[in-house]
């Protein structure tokens, strides 16, 4: 006995027009690395994100024993090579920096969301974007409630 | 007060929940907003969230482990002959189970006016209680898994009866899988979901449950979508119907939609329906409209 199944025509049609849609849009061009700016724009991206962070109450008080300016340095290190960018990252890695920071999954999904909208402001191309939380999204475990 | 007034003032409800809950106030330290935005999805026509006819593994709004969270919805399918309204509520407590109550009322429309019962309605409650057992859609490995319960109950039965279902109450059980590939379309966000459902609902149980040509079957739910931003879902549905009852056929339903997520506090679905044949009336295609706000 076998329930009755049919999959209408326009829903194949559907999904092609779908994956063409995104076949079409203009693909950002150069290195995921270049996209972002290289050091430059990461810079500025990092300097864009740490006053987004110093106006969240959810996020500043994390900062509280935090050298900034060595902070803003390993941060554009370490976004230089998630991008594979020519950079070396010099500081700790992700477990060790957040331990004892308890930090939680709402804090985590705060920050992402400013990254997203510092992202948007440094009109990053949304394909470029994706790519970057994508290769970030495996660090979460390393970070919340540690 | 006569009954169509009653009717109006019931039809009030859901509404004014939905104009509470954009109106209060913005989030603070007890709102449960701590997902990211479109994580928690859109609600399912019998109220459990997902996308507009397939429970996801996702569930309602966007409260975390640490955070309890509210939402209600509010869905108008206009197809050829029929209408159909659904609207409830949900709670997600810590993002680990979810109870949702809902009520789906069918316009008979056409048949309505067949059957000499102008303006005639069958109306279904329907209680949902979901469970996620493990994974998170954005950032686990795995899919993010739930299984889930929708229990309903028919509250016009006559017509249902008269068609040959077997009962006026029953229940769907499911599990879906369901996962976010990052940038995985093109460099677009690709999401996917699984729903596999024991049922023995006809047309989800407007018509009743079981029937002539059969009761309780497995069937199976799919949907996909891509995120061309942050705020926006386009992708399409497909779920498996039983076919119980000789006297109208059953088919899939299957849509094709847009979501919208401009803020954690409302979200909107518009969609392009086709039912197949319900209740005898062939070809049943149309809008689908739900807007959902949540606390």
């Amino acid at each position: 006995m076998t329930a009755h199944l049919r999959a209408p025509a326009w829903i194949g049609l559907g999904m092609a027009l779908l994956l063409g849609a995104c076949a079409s849009t203009p693909r950002a061009t150069g290195s995921l690395y270049a996209q972002f700016g290289e050091t430059a724009g990461l810079s500025a991206l990092v300097d864009s994100l740490l006053e987004r962070f110093a106006d969240d109450p959810r996020i500043a008080p994390k900062f509280a024993n935090t050298n900034i300016p060595r902070f803003r340095r390993l941060f554009v290190e370490h976004l230089c090579v998630i991008l594979d960018g020519p950079c070396t990252y010099t500081g700790d890695d992700m477990r060790e920096v957040h331990t004892g920071l308890d930090i939680s999954e709402a804090q985590f999904n705060a920050v992402v969301e400013h990254l997203i909208d510092a992202m948007q402001a440094q009109d990053i191309p949304q394909t470029a974007q994706n790519r970057l939380i994508a290769r970030l999204a495996p660090m979460r475990k390393d970070i919340i409630y540690h | 007060m006569n009954r169509h007034s009653r009717r109006r003032r019931r039809r009030i409800l859901p509404i004014a929940l939905l104009a509470l809950a954009a109106a209060l106030p913005g989030p603070d330290g007890m709102a449960a907003d701590g997902r990211l935005l479109a994580s928690g999805g859109a609600t399912q026509l019998e109220g459990s969230a997902g996308g507009g006819i397939v429970p996801w593994a996702v569930l309602a709004g966007y409260a975390t482990r640490d955070e309890i969270g509210a939402t209600s919805y509010l869905t108008r399918v206009e197809v050829s002959d029929y209408a159909l309204d659904s609207w409830g509520a949900a709670l997600n407590i810590r993002n680990r189970l979810e109870l949702s109550l809902s009520r789906q009322r069918f316009h008979l429309g056409t048949l309505g006016d067949l059957l000499g019962m102008p303006g005639a309605s069958i109306r279904q409650n329907a209680l949902g209680i979901k469970l996620r057992v493990s994974g998170d859609v954005i950032y686990s490995t795995w899919p993010q898994i739930a299984v889930g319960a929708q229990l309903k109950k028919n509250l016009d039965f006559s017509i249902p009866s008269a068609a040959g279902a077997r009962r006026d109450s029953g229940t769907d059980l499911y599990v879906a899988a369901t996962k976010v590939f990052l940038g995985a379309a093109g460099g677009y966000h690709l999401l996917v979901n699984t729903t596999l459902r024991s049922s023995s609902a006809n047309q989800l149980g407007i018509l009743g449950f079981g029937g002539d040509r059969g009761g309780r079957r497995l069937l199976g739910e799919f949907s996909a979508a891509v995120l061309p931003d942050p705020t926006l879902a386009i992708g399409f549905e497909y779920r498996q119907k039983p076919d119980n009852l000789g006297f109208a056929r059953e088919d899939a339903f299957s849509d094709l939609f847009v979501a919208w997520f401009p803020n954690k506090r409302f979200s909107a679905v518009a969609a392009y329906a086709d039912l197949g044949s319900v209740a005898s009336f062939g070809n049943q295609r149309g809008w689908y409209l739900s807007v959902q706000a949540n606390l």
